[in-house]
């Protein structure tokens, strides 16, 4: 099953004008948020993204844009105060060893 | 071929290896030398490669047991190069991993009876999806270790393939730029391997999404739990100092023997309520109404002070009462909230904005808390 996170938040963008329908940007997603038809490429489920940043760094065409970030609270709440190096660090639960990801 | 052959550092110093683009050297062999893991050695073109087991021994599952537990993880890291799995030849394909000894067990138990090769990557010991997203699993390190193995003479073919995982890190048509080869993203899950070699590296839809399990969710979960002994051990010379002072000052006092005895029934709801947080709000994930995770954490750590009201401390004063719906909610959203960063669907976005509105509420809840527990001790 999917899990979708909070409504309308996340950053996500594209630009339809400059997609080729190469279909990388729904290679990459772990989440499933993009659909292909006609051979362009279109947001299909928005609140499902994760901000991981892989489509707009695959994207050929630069017609996606997205901030990425890591969703843990512990990292930003550690950056907010100003602690570095941190993150997956012994007690950080953000690496996900769960993933059998190779 | 007169190869150069320049040592890697020891992985665990974290340094980079000293392999710079355009550089014509071989990434040694000595560094894996002995590894539990190294079956035996390959000729080739550019010298010997180590090949590695598809088994994991009692080694292997120690450490994973170990890191597991939050014990070293940060230097369970193998040496980054290119490994030979059974048999490989020029037409053979590669698949690309971080060196982080987890993600390399998790790689090569899957791979039983194929002939391929491993380019293990420099990620700094962190695995690939961590890697991807901070930088370490990139662009300019793929192309690095593609020239550092002296890759483009091994193989014919010129064809990498990813985990999709390291997508957020790679960009595929700038990796081709730089090194030449061509960036296949392969399923999410070590698993399907096999099936995706054997359909010419087709994925199948259900290979490109991240599963969470309940194995996957609960998986994290002796690692939160070691880190919250030290905020319990804080929590327990708190209320054996409570005690004292409401012995040596209080309405009711407890004589000095029942002192250890009280602390320790006086924890019994807190250390309940971290376990709701660790252990009970991964495993119900799903099934708990609500987006955000604060939510979710606060709902089940609701549901808990009123179980604990209701019949185990069904004689205690309302102040104690007030106390635990102020403190126990706030600590298993608290909870919840940290485990957003264990989710695999969770944005920066969205945990800023959750962040923003749960966290003076769970530190406003917490403290009024507190203040109505210490008043309950002395009224
Ligand atoms: S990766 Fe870019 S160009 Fe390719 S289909 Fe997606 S949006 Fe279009
Ligand atoms: S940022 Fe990640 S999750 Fe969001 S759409 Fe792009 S690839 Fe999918």
């Amino acid at each position: 099953m999917k899990y979708t996170y909070l409504k309308d938040v996340v950053t996500l963008q594209m630009d339809q004008s400059k997609c080729n329908g190469c279909g990388m940007c729904l290679d990459v997603c772990p989440q499933q948020v993009f659909t292909l038809t006609d051979h362009i490429s279109a947001i299909t489920d928005r609140d499902a993204c994760m901000e991981c940043g892989a489509c707009a760094r695959n994207c050929p065409q630069q017609a996606v844009s997205v901030r990425p970030g890591v969703g843990c609270a512990y990292g930003i709440l550690m950056d907010k105060l100003n602690i570095k190096g941190k993150c997956c660090g012994d007690t950080c639960g953000c690496s996900l060893d769960n993933i059998p990801d190779s | 071929m007169n190869s150069k052959q320049i040592k890697l550092p020891m992985i665990d110093d974290h340094q980079t290896a000293v392999c710079g683009l355009g550089e014509q050297a071989a990434v040694t062999f000595g560094d894996a030398a002995g590894a539990n893991w190294v079956t035996g050695q390959l000729e080739t073109v550019v010298g010997p490669i180590y090949q590695v087991s598809t088994e994991l021994d009692y080694h292997d599952r120690a450490g994973s047991a170990k890191t597991r537990c939050g014990i070293g993880r940060m230097n369970y890291a193998i040496p980054p190069a290119l490994y030979a799995i059974g048999k490989p030849d020029k037409t053979s394909p590669v698949l690309v991993s971080a060196n982080y000894k987890l993600s390399f067990d998790l790689l090569r138990r899957e791979l039983t009876g194929l002939d391929l090769w491993v380019l293990v990557i420099d990620t700094k010991g962190i695995n690939v999806w961590c890697a991807a997203g901070k930088g370490q699993f990139g662009t300019a390190e793929l192309a690095r270790m593609v020239v550092c193995t002296r890759l483009p003479e091994i193989v014919s073919d010129r064809t990498l393939i990813l985990p999709q995982l390291a997508a957020p890190g790679v960009s595929a048509h700038e990796a081709r730029r730089q090194c030449g080869f061509k960036i296949v993203y392969g399923p999410v899950r070590a698993a399907d391997i096999p099936a995706f070699l054997g359909a010419d590296c087709k994925v199948e839809p259900s290979m490109r999404q991240t599963h969470f399990t309940l194995r996957d969710r609960l998986i994290l979960a002796p690692v939160e739990l070691v880190a919250t002994i030290k905020p319990l051990i804080g929590l327990t010379a708190f209320f054996f100092l409570l005690n004292l002072m409401a012995m040596l000052f209080g309405r009711n006092p407890v004589s000095p023997n029942l002192l250890p005895g009280q602390t320790f029934s006086d924890l019994i709801p807190f250390l309940i309520a971290v376990l709701v947080g660790v252990v009970l709000v991964p495993a119900l994930l799903p099934y708990i109404p609500g987006r955000a995770l604060a939510w979710k954490g606060w709902v089940l750590g609701m549901f808990w002070a009123l179980c604990f009201s209701l019949f185990a401390a069904s004689n205690a004063g309302w102040l104690q009462s007030a106390a635990y719906f102020l403190i126990i909610p706030a600590i298993t959203a608290f909870l919840g909230m940290n485990f957003t960063g264990a989710t695999t669907y969770t944005s920066l976005s969205g945990v800023t904005k959750e962040m923003g509105i749960a966290l003076p509420l769970i530190i406003v809840s917490a403290s009024l808390g507190l203040i109505t527990l210490i008043t309950a001790y002395f009224v």
